[in-house]
């Protein structure tokens, strides 16, 4: 069988590509392998972990839940697009940095991407809310509270109109 | 955990969905969220030779309201947009109490409720409500198109009454009848897990608050989503005391059968079960005195 391909074109990151991919190539190992934008982490491939999420039209999509040739003609962010340079921290980024918010990393950039969408559309959330909205990001290593408390502080620091 | 390889269509028509299906049949799948289906792809439990992607026929996603005895949900309508519609959430309780338990936010922004129907998995939480709210179900093929009720829809584990040729394009359900409350209830093992059970009931009571009808639905305990309104039939003609409700509690606990799971022994399911039943009666019932 001939592998089935599509040209496709996205805006990731805010710049348009153009590429030719199978079919069956999950969005994931497109970011990872045909963009080299490896900041997406795979985990368990089925959905569950949330180590994968990006932004799909704003919306935090599992990118492990999608064939790349869907993305044909959308806008996506990854967590290479959220500060405006390498050496830089966004606000989210700062605050996990000060929270001790991370340990391995694995999770982060999954962490990342579900905050930047739920903190655009709740800007002043209560611990609840916010815990509510990390169900679907699994972290082995920091027990969820320091990540709660950085991003109690990313919502005050975009509140006070940090870039 | 990669997909095998398939042919990839995306369609710009129904009527080209259609065509395909008919064409390839059983061969070929309806790719809408695919939160359900590329998951079981990446497992290589499924391995569709066509994905027939339905992501652009705009004209399937969205509510209808045209009709006033009927909601008519549109088959690719996001989880993500019936969350923040808060006129379907008033208008549908059922869907405001269950939808923060469909797995998680990400998966919410992609699935859709034609998707979560056709999959049939009897875990879930929307077949269930479709069969409390007795909903109908529109189907597509190019032979024409029919509607079936939803307790004619599901009809085994992750089997439905589609046949090869045909899509699900929309659901129908039906307006709530006057003096009448509802709530749906899960318990899973964290948040955004398959239920181990789940109750959806619909309350409705006579001008001398006496229950006239009580739809009672049940998820995870069986393997299709359960209709369980004969076993709360006690309740027709009576007030709806603690004492009358626990009689429909105890019923249903001895009507379901669960086969129990790596995470609940079926003692346990069907004391959840049992538990649920008692507090989502009890709270569809507080919402209709509260809404008069």
């Amino acid at each position: 069988m001939q592998p089935d391909r599509h040209d496709i074109e996205l805006f990731v990151n805010g710049k348009s590509c153009r590429h030719a991919v199978e079919s069956r190539m999950l969005l994931t190992d497109f970011l990872r392998h045909e963009l080299m934008l490896a900041g997406t982490h795979v985990g368990c491939e089925h959905g569950v972990c949330g180590a994968c999420t990006i932004l799909l039209d704003g919306a935090p999509v599992r990118s492990c839940l999608m064939f790349a040739v869907q993305a044909n003609g959308h806008e996506l962010f990854t967590v290479e697009g959220l500060a405006s340079a390498a050496a830089e921290l966004n606000p989210l980024q700062q605050a996990m940095h000060e929270h001790h918010g991370l340990q391995c990393g694995y999770c982060t950039p999954g962490i990342l991407m579900t905050m930047t969408a739920f903190l655009r559309e709740n800007p002043e959330p209560s611990e609840t809310e916010l815990r509510e909205a990390l169900s679907g990001n699994l972290c082995r290593c920091t027990g969820y509270q320091n990540i709660i408390d950085a991003m109690l502080k990313a919502a005050h620091l975009l509140r006070a109109g940090a870039p | 955990m990669k997909p095998a390889p398939f042919k990839y269509i995306a369609v710009s028509s129904l009527d080209q969905a259609l065509a395909l299906k008919a064409q390839y049949g059983d061969e070929a799948r309806f790719l809408a969220g695919g939160q359900s289906l590329i998951p079981a792809m990446n497992f290589r439990l499924a391995r569709p030779a066509v994905l027939i992607d339905i992501n652009g026929l705009t004209q399937l996603a969205g509510l209808d309201r045209s009709d006033a005895q009927h909601l008519r949900v549109g088959a690719l309508t996001r989880y993500r947009a019936m969350e923040r519609d808060g006129e379907f959430l008033h208008d549908c309780p059922l869907f405001a109490d269950a939808l923060p338990h469909i797995a998680h936010p990400q998966i919410r922004s992609r699935g859709t409720i034609g998707g979560n129907l056709a999959h049939a998995d009897p875990a879930s939480e929307l077949p269930a409500i479709a069969l409390a709210m007795q909903a109908r179900m529109g189907i597509r093929s190019i032979r024409g198109e029919r509607e079936i009720a939803a307790c004619d829809f599901f009809v085994g584990p992750l089997t439905t009454d589609l046949k090869p040729d045909e899509m699900l394009v929309g659901t129908a359900f039906p307006a709530a009848r006057p003096r009448s409350g509802a709530s749906f209830m899960e318990v899973a093992r964290r948040r955004g897990d398959f239920a181990l059970a789940g109750v959806a009931a619909v309350v409705s009571l006579d001008d001398e608050d006496r229950c006239s009808q009580i739809r009672l639905a049940l998820c995870g305990v069986g393997d299709t989503p359960l209709d369980a309104s004969h076993a709360a039939s006690s309740l027709i003609g009576q007030r709806c005391t603690d004492k009358a409700i626990e009689t429909v509690a105890g019923n249903v606990r001895g009507t379901i059968a669960p086969s129990g799971n790596i995470h609940a022994s079926a003692d346990y399911q069907r004391h959840v079960a049992g538990v649920l039943v008692r507090r989502a009666i009890a709270m569809a019932h507080k919402r209709i005195a509260h809404a008069a």
